[in-house]
C-alpha cells in the first residue's frame, strides 16, 4: 500500500551547482530552498565546481535538470564547456538553466548555445520554479 | 550459476560491465518503483554479497559526510573502489528535499573508482529510504569493492541501517550528552563500531570514556565488543586508518564467528516478509476499493455497526475464499 504522503509521480531531481571561483552562494541556496519547497529533490553540489565535476554529478545523480549559479563573470567560458561535456558524455537531453549576473548580450549567446533559461537579479522565485518544472517535464 | 551470465537482461549486463549511466538510470527506476527495473534487480541479486556494506549513522551535524569522504580517500589510497549512497530527509510537507551529502565529497571528477549517489528518504522512517537496500546491492553487483551508506541524521530510534549494513558505525561528537544517553535503547545498541568524531574538540576524552564504560556493561549478544575510535575527518585527518581497520576486524569477526550468515538470514527474512507484506497489502487495499461486498463492509465500519478487527477478519477470509 503506498504511503499517504508518497508523491504520486516521481519527484523532479535537480542539481544546483556553482561553477567557477566566486564564493557567493546565497542565490543558489535561496533557489535550492524554493525548488525543495516545490517538491523537488535538490542535489546541492556547492561552491567552486569545475565543469567536469558538475557533469559527473549530474550523470551519477541522474538528474532531470541542472541549475547553475554564477556571479564571477566567467559564464562565457564555463557554461559552453559544461554543455560540451554533457553532450560528450550522453547527457545532452538534460536541460540547463542559469542564474546570476549575466549581461543581456551574453544571455542571448548562451541561450543560442543551449542554456534553456537565464534568470537575472530580481526574478521571482515563482518564475524560477515554474520554468524549472516545465523544463524538467518537457525533457522527461 | 551456470547460464546466468547469458540470461542477464541488457541493462544488467551493462551495469556489470561498468556502464555508469545505465547504473545511474537503474537506480532512479528502483527509487521510483518503476517496473522497468524489476528484471534487472532480480537478475543482479546473485552477483551481490561480495562487498562489505558499511553504514555510517549518527545524529545530524556529527560529520558523517566528512567521514564518508575521508573513508573514500583512504579506500582509494588502498586501491579499493567505492560505491556510496548518501540519504537525506524528504519534507513530510512537500516531499521535496535538499540532498547535501555530496558537498563534502572531494574533487574526484576523473576517478571512475568512486560512484556517489544522493537519495531522499521519501517518507521512509528509520534513517534510510525504501530503495536504499536494493540500490546498495546494485552498487555491489556493479563491482564496487566497498559500499558505504550514509543515513539521514539519525534520532534515537533510527536503526534501519542495521537491516542493510554488514558493519554499522555510530558516529558521535563530544558533548552530545552524559553517559545516561549511551544507556538508552535504540541507536547505541546497533553500533558495531563507535566513532567519536571531531576528536580535537574538548570533551572528546570524556565521550570516549563514557562509550568505553557502555561497552564494558556488556557488548553485543554476538560477543563482539564494539571498539571506540576517535577521528577527525577534515585535513589533516586523524584516526581514519584505525576506523577502517576496525571495519575490517568486524567483517572478519562476522566470518569467523558465523555471525555473517546468521545476520544475513535475519536481514533477508525481514526483507522477504516486507516485500510480501507490501504486495498483499496493496492487493487487500484494491479489494476493499473494488469489491462491492467489501465496500459495504467498510460502510458498516464507518457507521460503527462493525468494528475494524472483525472487518479485518472478514477481509482475510474473503482473500482466502477468492484468491
Amino acid at each position: 500500500m503506498p504511503k499517504a504522503h508518497a508523491p504520486r509521480q516521481a519527484p523532479i531531481r535537480v542539481l544546483i551547482a556553482k561553477p567557477g571561483l566566486d564564493g557567493h552562494d546565497r542565490g543558489a541556496k535561496v533557489v535550492a530552498r524554493a525548488l525543495r519547497d516545490a517538491g523537488m529533490e535538490v542535489i546541492y553540489a556547492g561552491l567552486r565546481q569545475t565543469p567536469e565535476e558538475i557533469v559527473r554529478a549530474a550523470l551519477e545523480e541522474d538528474v532531470d535538470l541542472i541549475g547553475l549559479s554564477i556571479l564571477s563573470g566567467a559564464h562565457m567560458a564555463l557554461f559552453p564547456r559544461i554543455l560540451a561535456l554533457l553532450k560528450e558524455q550522453g547527457g545532452q537531453t538534460i536541460p540547463v538553466f542559469a542564474g546570476g549576473i549575466i549581461p543581456d548580450e551574453d544571455a542571448r549567446r548562451l541561450k543560442k548555445a543551449g542554456i534553456r533559461a537565464i534568470f537575472g537579479p530580481g526574478t521571482s522565485l515563482e518564475e524560477i520554479v515554474t520554468t524549472a518544472q516545465s523544463l524538467a517535464r518537457r525533457s522527461a | 550459476m551456470t547460464g546466468a551470465v547469458a540470461r542477464l537482461p541488457a541493462a544488467a549486463r551493462a551495469i556489470v560491465d561498468g556502464d555508469r549511466r545505465v547504473l545511474a538510470r537503474t537506480i532512479t527506476a528502483v527509487e521510483n518503483g518503476d517496473p522497468s527495473a524489476d528484471r534487472v534487480v532480480r537478475s543482479l541479486y546473485a552477483r551481490s554479497g561480495a562487498a562489505p556494506v558499511v553504514g555510517i549513522t549518527g545524529p545530524l551535524g556529527v560529520g558523517k559526510s566528512s567521514l564518508v569522504n575521508a573513508l573514500v580517500g583512504r579506500l582509494r589510497a588502498l586501491g579499493q573502489t567505492v560505491g556510496v549512497v548518501g540519504v537525506d530527509p524528504s519534507s513530510p510537507f512537500t516531499g521535496g528535499s535538499v540532498l547535501g551529502d555530496r558537498i563534502r565529497l572531494e574533487r574526484r571528477a576523473d576517478d571512475t573508482g568512486v560512484f556517489f549517489r544522493s537519495m531522499a528518504s521519501r517518507g521512509a522512517a528509520g534513517g534510510v529510504a525504501a530503495a536504499t537496500r536494493e540500490v546498495s546491492r546494485l552498487l555491489d553487483a556493479a563491482g564496487f569493492d566497498v559500499i558505504l551508506v550514509e543515513t539521514v541524521g539519525s534520532g534515537q530510534v533510527d536503526v534501519a541501517i542495521r537491516d542493510i549494513a554488514s558493519t554499522s558505525i555510530v558516529v558521535v561528537v563530544p558533548h552530545l550528552g552524559d553517559e545516561v544517553q549511551t544507556l538508552k535503547a535504540g541507536l547505541f545498541e546497533i553500533a558495531d563500531i563507535f566513532c567519536v568524531n571531531k576528536v580535537d574538540l574538548p570533551g572528546a576524552e570524556l565521550a570516549k570514556r563514557d562509550l568505553a564504560e557502555l561497552v564494558t556493561l556488556g557488548g553485543r549478544p554476538s560477543g563482539w565488543a564494539p571498539p571506540i575510535v576517535g577521528t577527525s575527518a577534515i585535513e589533516p585527518t586523524v584516526g581514519i586508518d584505525d576506523l577502517w581497520n576496525d571495519v575490517l576486524a568486524h567483517e572478519k569477526f562476522l566470518d569467523d564467528s558465523g555471525e555473517r550468515s546468521q545476520g544475513e538470514r535475519r536481514r533477508l527474512s525481514s526483507e522477504i516478509v516486507g516485500l510480501a507484506r507490501d504486495r498483499i497489502g496493496r492487493e487487500l487495499m484494491e479489494r476493499l476499493r473494488q469489491d462491492p461486498a467489501l465496500r459495504r463492509l467498510l460502510d458498516d465500519v464507518v457507521a460503527r455497526r462493525i468494528d475494524p478487527r472483525t472487518a479485518a477478519d472478514r477481509l482475510v477470509r474473503h482473500r482466502r475464499r477468492t484468491p
